[in-house]
């Protein structure tokens, strides 16, 4: 918005910058797909298209979240063992129905969200400590109650893994009604400009009276919920729970896609639309490198080099 | 700038929790909540050890003990770089992934001799610590995400090395390296003598040196230290360099101990690090920390795992939630007991 006002003055380094904060995100996911679209053979197929979106989808949703937490000045390592413990959920309690596996999953979740939120706004611990009390307790308990993988046969959760609507699949749709719904109550809500302000300044917030450690508490709630709806849709697209790989570096791919999409880690600036784009960024550039046969080696490079060029791209944004 | 930069730590550090804000003890209990902080996991492990010897027959036996000796030291060393990282405030997710680099470059190195066995690991390893120092300190990046990166790019390079994890390199019997990890001196293994010579070194290098100072000073405030003429961005390059160096040369000993360059090795050894250093007194907003805490950190954490291998029928996952559980139990000890502490 700054640029419609601002006279078209030579390009200088701060504006440069600027532009490439806000939109350097969607500008890579642009040039990979161009790049993609003339190097690639058979990238331009529906079928491919569903592949990419079907496998970005989970970490769209976990990222939702982390926006969230992130948005509060926090961070959440948890989300990788919360899909760990919703696929052994889910496993167990399959066999009374899809929709009450469902609600316990739900129910493991929200608990996992209240100890972390617990621990962050009313014991005052870092939130990287609390939230890393239930990843290794969390992926501990997941693998507690069900040690090993488990073949799933349910036509119900098959349906919700691989089901589509006219063609787009439901793994794809949910994702984005999420990403609208978070963008949503992070724009038009109470709820969202008191989150944005105790990630801004949580004294301050604090001085103004705002319900600090409610906010707090329900943010890692609904960051635990994602990670838990990506945990069950990831289930349900493998036909199995997988306790001890699923969700493995979930945290890690989560922080970078919000990071990458602009968000600082400062918190008070929530950017829902390039947390989608930063997930959608890296996903095409692994693909990209893997069908070109590069090895993962590269990938991990590559991935590394993208990380450190976004954040030092959005250094010095956010506070003051 | 520099006087509203100044203020936040501050004010953030005294303003956060918002309970009871008159200091309620004397400085008798301040004394004690200090004394609690840096030598509570002392305790907890004296107890835990002594209920597991008269519990379990096998624990207290020499085989176990200098078996759990030898494997703790590996992640003591890493532990080391990381109590040192975490005292200027930052935090090194890198050390797992430069470990497994570490052993694998050392097992590499080793057909050329041992002196290139240990170079190559701490050139490389300290090279990549050079440079996350360099993005925190010049660049001002967030530690957290620089670090990510590093250990993704270290993983990326170890990768590449290995031929995507297909090589595996072995170190050859009866070598100095290979003597170096797996033989024995007075009882205890060669790893355990040089963890403990590295701890004495950087206590006295904490304590008793001006780089030392200059480490807490940098958590402890970073432009109170700025503004008193410590070298804070020279400071910050050094421990995260000192991070590099010690995961380096803690995989290429691990390396030696095992015998091959094993490359899954190290996922998820920062966090069981920052936990080691966490329970060890050690606070995660920098300017206060223990390196002796790190070690019964360290101890506390591998004693847990080996009572709960002991118990034959718990299944090896409850580690997991055990640790988990004590972890977060410490730290709402420690943050109970730092905050009465910030209030005095």
């Amino acid at each position: 918005m700054a640029e419609a006002t601002l006279p078209t003055a030579p390009l200088d380094r701060a504006r440069v910058l600027q532009w490439l904060q806000t939109y350097g995100v969607y500008a890579g996911v642009a040039a990979l797909l161009v790049v993609n679209i003339v190097i690639t053979p058979h990238f331009l197929s529906a079928e491919n298209f569903r592949t990419q979106a079907v496998q970005v989808a989970p970490v769209i949703i976990v990222a939702l979240g982390m926006a969230l937490v992130i948005g509060t000045e926090g961070v959440d390592l948890s989300v990788g063992a919360v899909m760990a413990l919703a696929a052994s959920v889910t496993a167990l309690y399959l066999g009374y129905g899809l929709l009450p596996a469902l609600l316990v999953v739900a129910l493991f979740a929200a608990a996992v969200g209240l100890a972390n939120g617990a621990l962050v706004a009313l014991v005052g611990v870092q939130p990287i400590v609390a939230t890393l009390a239930l990843m290794v307790g969390g992926r501990g308990l997941a693998l507690v109650l069900l040690p090993q993988l488990k073949d799933l046969r349910n036509p119900s959760l098959a349906s919700l893994g691989s089901g589509d609507i006219a063609g787009i699949p439901y793994l794809i749709l949910i994702a984005a009604v999420l990403a609208l719904l978070v963008a949503f109550v992070v724009r038009r809500t109470t709820f969202g400009r008191q989150l944005l302000a105790i990630g801004d300044s949580r004294p301050a917030a604090q001085l103004a009276g705002l319900p600090v450690r409610r906010v707090l508490i329900l943010v890692y709630i609904a960051s635990a919920l994602l990670a838990a709806v990506a945990g069950v849709l990831a289930t349900a697209r493998l036909q199995a729970s997988d306790p001890t790989s699923l969700g493995n570096l979930m945290e890690l791919s989560a922080i970078t896609a919000v990071v990458v999409g602009g968000t600082p880690l400062t918190g008070g600036r929530v950017n829902i639309g390039g947390t989608v784009a930063g997930a959608v960024l890296i996903q095409l550039l692994t693909a990209t490198l893997i069908k070109h046969d590069l090895p993962p080696s590269w990938t991990q490079i590559a991935q590394a080099i993208v990380i450190v060029a976004a954040v030092y791209a959005a250094r010095g944004r956010g506070k003051r | 700038m520099t006087v509203t930069k100044a203020d936040v730590p501050v004010t953030t550090a005294s303003n956060e929790p918002a309970g009871e804000t008159e200091p309620v003890g004397s400085a008798r209990s301040e004394r004690l909540s200090a004394l609690v902080q840096q030598h509570g996991a002392l305790a907890v492990l004296v107890i835990v050890s002594l209920v597991a010897s008269f519990s379990f027959d096998s624990f207290a036996t020499g085989d176990n003990v200098s078996n759990m000796a030898t494997s703790s030291a590996f992640l003591a060393i890493v532990a080391l770089g990381m109590t040192f990282v975490i005292i200027t405030g930052g935090i090194d997710l890198s050390v797992g992934s430069l470990f497994a680099l570490g052993g694998v470059l050392a097992a590499w190195g080793s057909r050329h001799g041992t002196l290139v066995a240990l170079l190559l690991p701490l050139l490389v390893c300290g090279l990549i610590g050079v440079v996350n120092g360099l993005l925190v300190a010049k660049s001002r990046l967030a530690p957290f995400i620089v670090t990510l990166a590093a250990m993704l790019g270290a993983r990326g390079l170890l990768l590449a090395i290995t031929d995507e994890g297909a090589d595996t390199f072995l170190i050859g019997k009866g070598s100095v390296l290979a003597e170096l990890g797996q033989g024995t001196t007075l009882g205890l293994g060669n790893p355990v003598w040089i963890t403990l010579a590295l701890f004495a070194a950087g206590a006295v290098v904490l304590r008793r040196t001006r780089f030392g100072q200059h480490v807490y000073a940098v958590g402890g405030n970073e432009d109170a230290a700025a503004l008193m003429g410590a070298p804070v961005a020279r400071t910050k390059i050094l421990v995260y360099t000192l991070s590099g160096l010690l995961a380096g040369l803690a995989g290429a000993l691990n390396a030696a101990w095992l015998a091959s360059g094993v490359t899954i090795l190290g996922n998820g050894m920062e966090l069981e690090a920052i936990s080691a250093v966490v329970i060890g007194g050690t606070l995660l907003t920098g300017g206060l920390g223990y390196v002796s805490g790190s070690l019964v950190g360290v101890l506390l954490l591998k004693v847990i795992q080996n009572v709960i291998n002991q118990i034959g029928s718990l299944d090896s996952s409850y580690q997991q939630v055990v640790s988990g559980a004590f972890l977060a139990v410490v730290v709402i000890a420690q943050t109970w007991l730092g905050r009465r502490r910030q209030l005095m």
